[in-house]
């Protein structure tokens, strides 16, 4: 790419585009990251995308999605007021908007907050005789919600998410809000703002991430399940570093209302638990239509599945360079205990997996920039000074790949090479049921050792990807324990709308080996 | 370059009177109420809220298309759209880029036919207040607007003066009125217009106006900044381009430099909203929904009813005045009555529609019909005290002024509670003073 795209002054005007006001140390540090992020996009360049349609949604051709023109309930003036932090006679109030000022407007004063467990996986006790533990992204009304950012911290939502909602209608009780990477930017868990998740299996680890807590709870056993949500790989993540089993499902099959969102054309809302057969059924109990998430209205969720062929495949890009021998060697012997299970495996081709991470770090970034501009401190929360260092880089990254003069070489390519990749996954699931692939390439590594470099923290969403981009279900189980005695986890994919076989597939491989058993010593 | 044209180009926003909001359930009528009393996570920008379309208005919205003989784009699409500013919770505003509801359709005023490039719809934003309170300058929000259905009806540069762009806002409020999907009041700002302004798309620049809120404000507003530019443009400058608002108490318009920050609004399809399909059923469905517009029903007034042009227009200004008409037309043909000379009576007189029936107007041009022959005396008398109230008129007529006359007309019309013939009054003044 040419060296010169990111001046400074470039860098200047998306950070007042993106309403940030950045220091000279900031502006010099985004300039080199994106400078170092961009050079890696250029891989895009080498697809041949002429003809290719633009891929923005996955929602089976689903169209015309309304409500009625009916009135509903609105909140009283006093609920709607409630966060605001400073309120004039029913308003909000902000500083004149005809008056300049932003820099230095506000510094961040420190975080009063306090670590309440030892491997910082809880940010909020909630009800003690609560039953589940939600990932920090869900809004629980009444119940302080962070998304593991300062901006949220101190926010009382007004309402229940539908999650949430439909949990405490079947009687589970909120116990726990739990850490994440704020926002949930991060594959390890070590971007919240209120510190690094750590690993039961081995404290000085990363937990895997986003929801880096809710893996925590569940494999140290303070619940039997928690909501989590997964844009790439965050429940697959953890769940393989914790030793848990975690569902990504179908993009669209449980409702993202209430759901802070990260990436809207990929959240995921989903659950963790210690083995397929809890999380099958917590599932069934959760994944339904809701009529305030438009995206959640396919209508395939109800088509009946056809025939299973019993063949698994193995996608060949995925056991490649990069890969940790130990994570390779258990994946393996993973397809060993299905051949012994009756299931022909298969090697497959998903040509386009190399250019997955380059695509979904142009799209993702492109849809946070514009789901954390309502972070402004005027309605809730604190002002934009409050976010992160991960969550800067991320609008600023956003902001840039979608501005005037360059979406057609990043956010529209990453769109078309978006539309190859769940091509080239349409074309493996007419020869097999599913696929069979490591969630990470790599087992838990130390807190602090990826720091600095965010390109390299990216590229562990490799595998994950394909199954994000394509709003497709992939199951993460433990499959084995490295040397390290840290766990190491593999994902069963497969097409949209076929979590009840993935759940299958997974509970025939529990009911053959015992990963999934092992618990960290508390 | 020395091609001057007057151009001009309209951006029309109207709200829409759905009884909800465009994406969440909270009432779309707004005015007047307490601040932040109408919101709910969708409309206030709560985090994890989602928009859910408003079916009524997609369908209105066609409605609307169909009305300004648009196409309508089979697929049609929601994208956001990005800035930062305080009324905007979400920090993007849920809009149509690339894909409106309607595109390329026309609206005829009588300086000729304006084209329509597209109508699309869009969310309206929350209301802002500015006041000092304990000496501090701060902006006050109020979100009860937010998310009100707004359609953003968009003009070709096909106006040449601010008599046709203030026609042009009439027309187009006589025929959104007669669909009934919007108040369109311009003093409530159910219906808002903006007109970039230049003196031909040659100059490569163009000027935006905003805050015309009444028609007259439109037409002052073109004219005044139609002047000023070609002024910068006859000293051989460039006018810059920006927006300027319409700055009632001075007559003119006065730049709008604090929104000139750096736009770039980022347009991308919106996630949250499956894409909108309309098959050719649904629109002839919609289609057949459309009542009678204004142009059509002129047309009837002038071709069948023999009603001047001039007449014909104001009288399907609304609704009711409408239908007013056609009732009295239709009661003046049984009685032999010109239907033209009943709506000069409308027209000219002001007539209440809302209290004096149909059948009581024609008993008063009965009555006054009959009286023109008999009281010739009774209109002597009525003249004389006109003169005698407005002696210096009569004597400027004298002086050869002869507009002078028509104030006299008036005040002996006045006199007689309209039921002088101004004709008969006319021949008697001529009499009377030359």
């Amino acid at each position: 790419m040419k060296k010169n795209i990111l001046t400074i002054d470039r860098i200047k005007h998306i950070a007042q585009l993106a309403n940030l006001s950045l220091d000279d140390k900031e502006l010099q540090t985004y300039t080199q990251q994106l400078a170092s992020v961009l050079n890696y996009m250029e891989i895009l360049q080498d697809v041949d995308t002429k003809n290719i349609t633009p891929t923005y949604q996955v929602l089976d051709g689903t169209t015309n999605v309304y409500r009625e023109d009916v009135v509903g309930k609105s909140f009283s003036q006093k609920e709607a007021i409630s966060q605001g932090k400073r309120i004039y006679e029913g308003f909000f109030t902000t500083r004149n908007v005809f008056e300049e000022a932003r820099i230095g407007e506000s510094t961040p004063v420190p975080s009063q907050r306090k670590v309440i467990d030892k491997y910082n996986a809880i940010l909020t006790k909630a009800d003690p005789k609560g039953v589940v533990g939600h990932k920090d992204l869900f809004m629980t009304k009444g119940i302080e919600t962070t998304a593991g950012s300062r901006v949220l911290e101190g926010y009382i939502p007004q309402y229940n998410s539908t999650v949430v909602a439909n949990f405490e209608k079947a009687g589970f009780k909120t116990k726990y809000k739990l850490n994440q990477d704020a926002w949930g930017h991060g594959s390890s868990g070590e971007n919240s703002d209120f510190g690094p998740t750590k690993n039961p299996w081995n404290i000085k680890k990363v937990a895997g991430g986003s929801s880096s807590g809710s893996a925590v709870v569940v494999a140290t056993g303070k619940v039997e399940l928690a909501t989590a949500t997964d844009t790439c790989g965050s429940i697959r993540m953890p769940s393989s570093f914790c030793g848990v089993c975690g569902i990504k499902p179908t993009y669209g099959a449980i409702s993202r209302y209430g759901v802070i969102a990260f990436a809207s054309s990929l959240d995921c809302p989903g659950i963790l638990a210690n083995s397929v057969n809890s999380l099958q059924k917590y599932f069934d109990l959760f994944s339904a239509k809701d009529s305030r998430d438009a995206t959640s209205q396919s209508e395939s969720r109800e088509k009946k599945k056809g025939q299973l062929k019993r063949v698994i495949g193995i996608p060949k890009e995925f056991l490649g360079d990069g890969i940790d021998s130990e994570v390779k060697k258990f994946f393996l012997e993973a397809t060993e205990i299905f051949k012994k299970a009756n299931y022909k495996v298969l090697d497959v081709s998903l040509p386009h997996t190399k250019y997955g991470i380059a695509a979904y770090y142009i799209l993702a970034p492109t849809e946070t920039a514009s789901n954390l501009a309502r972070y402004d401190g005027v309605r809730y929360g604190n002002d934009r000074n409050y976010f992160g260092p991960e969550a800067k880089r991320r609008i600023m990254l956003g902001t840039f790949v979608s501005s005037s003069g360059y979406t057609a070489r990043y956010y529209e390519k990453a769109a078309r090479v978006r539309t190859l990749i769940i091509r080239d996954l349409e074309k493996a699931y007419q020869k097999v049921d599913a696929i069979l692939a490591p969630v990470s390439p790599i087992p838990p590594f130390n807190i602090g050792q990826k720091a600095g470099d965010p390109l390299q923290l990216y590229l562990m969403d490799i595998y994950a990807a394909p199954a994000s981009l394509s709003g497709t279900p992939s199951l993460a189980i433990p499959c084995g324990f490295s040397k390290g005695k840290l766990p190491v986890g593999m994902q069963i994919m497969g097409p949209r709308w076929s979590e009840d076989m993935l759940f299958d597939i997974g509970k025939t491989y529990q009911d053959k080996t015992k990963w999934h058993e092992f618990r960290p010593e508390n | 370059m020395s091609n001057f044209v007057e151009t001009v180009g309209m951006e029309t926003h109207v709200e829409l009177r759905t009884r909800s909001k465009m994406f969440c359930g909270c009432p779309a009528d707004h005015f007047g109420k307490k601040p932040n009393t109408q919101t709910c996570p969708v409309c206030l920008g709560l985090p994890g809220a989602l928009p859910v379309p408003n079916k009524k208005a997609i369908e209105w919205s066609i409605l609307i298309g169909l009305a300004l003989n648009c196409k309508i784009n089979k697929l049609s699409k929601f994208d956001r759209k990005h800035y930062f500013y305080p009324d905007l919770p979400k920090g993007y505003q849920i809009s149509q880029y690339d894909e409106p509801i309607a595109i390329n359709g026309f609206l005829d005023t009588s300086f000729g036919r304006v084209g329509i490039e597209r109508v699309h719809i869009e969310e309206d934003t929350g209301k802002l207040q500015h006041k000092k309170i304990n000496g501090e300058n701060l902006t006050l929000v109020d979100f009860n607007r937010s998310g009100v259905p707004l359609i953003e009806i968009v003009t070709k540069p096909d106006i040449h003066s601010g008599v046709q762009a203030k026609e042009f806002g009439q027309k187009l409020q006589q025929v959104i009125r007669t669909l009934g999907v919007s108040d369109c009041d311009m003093e409530k700002g159910s219906m808002r217009l903006e007109a970039n302004i230049s003196w031909g798309l040659n100059w490569s620049y163009k000027v935006e106006v905003k805050n015309l809120n009444s028609f007259r404000f439109v037409d002052k507003a073109i004219e005044f900044e139609l002047k000023r530019q070609k002024q910068i443009l006859d000293k051989g400058e460039t006018p810059r381009q920006e927006t300027r608002g319409w700055s009632e108490g001075n007559n003119e318009t006065i730049s709008q430099r604090f929104k000139e920050t750096a736009s770039d609004y980022r347009y991308f399809p919106e996630p949250d909203i499956p894409p909108m399909e309309f098959s050719d059923d649904f629109i002839k469905k919609l289609k057949r929904k459309i009542p009678r517009l204004p142009d059509e029903i002129a047309k009837e007034f002038i071709e069948k009813y023999k009603v001047r042009k001039s007449y014909a227009q104001i009288l399907t200004g609304s609704k009711s005045l409408t239908e007013y008409a056609y009732i009295v037309f239709n009661l003046a043909l049984k009685k032999k009555i010109e239907p033209d000379r009943m709506a000069g009576i409308i027209v000219n007189q002001k007539v209440d529609i809302s209290k004096v029936p149909p059948e009581s107007l024609l008993k008063k041009i009965k009555i006054k019909e009959e009286g023109k022959v008999t009281e010739e005396s009774e209109l002597a008398i009525l003249v004389e005290k006109a003169i005698k109230e407005l002696p210096k008129a009569a004597d400027d007529y004298k002086k050869g002024k002869v507009n002078a006359i028509s104030v006299i007309i008036g005040k002996v019309m006045s006199l007689s509670k309209g039921h002088a013939d101004p004709i008969k009054v006319k021949e008697i003044l001529h009499k009377k003073l030359l």
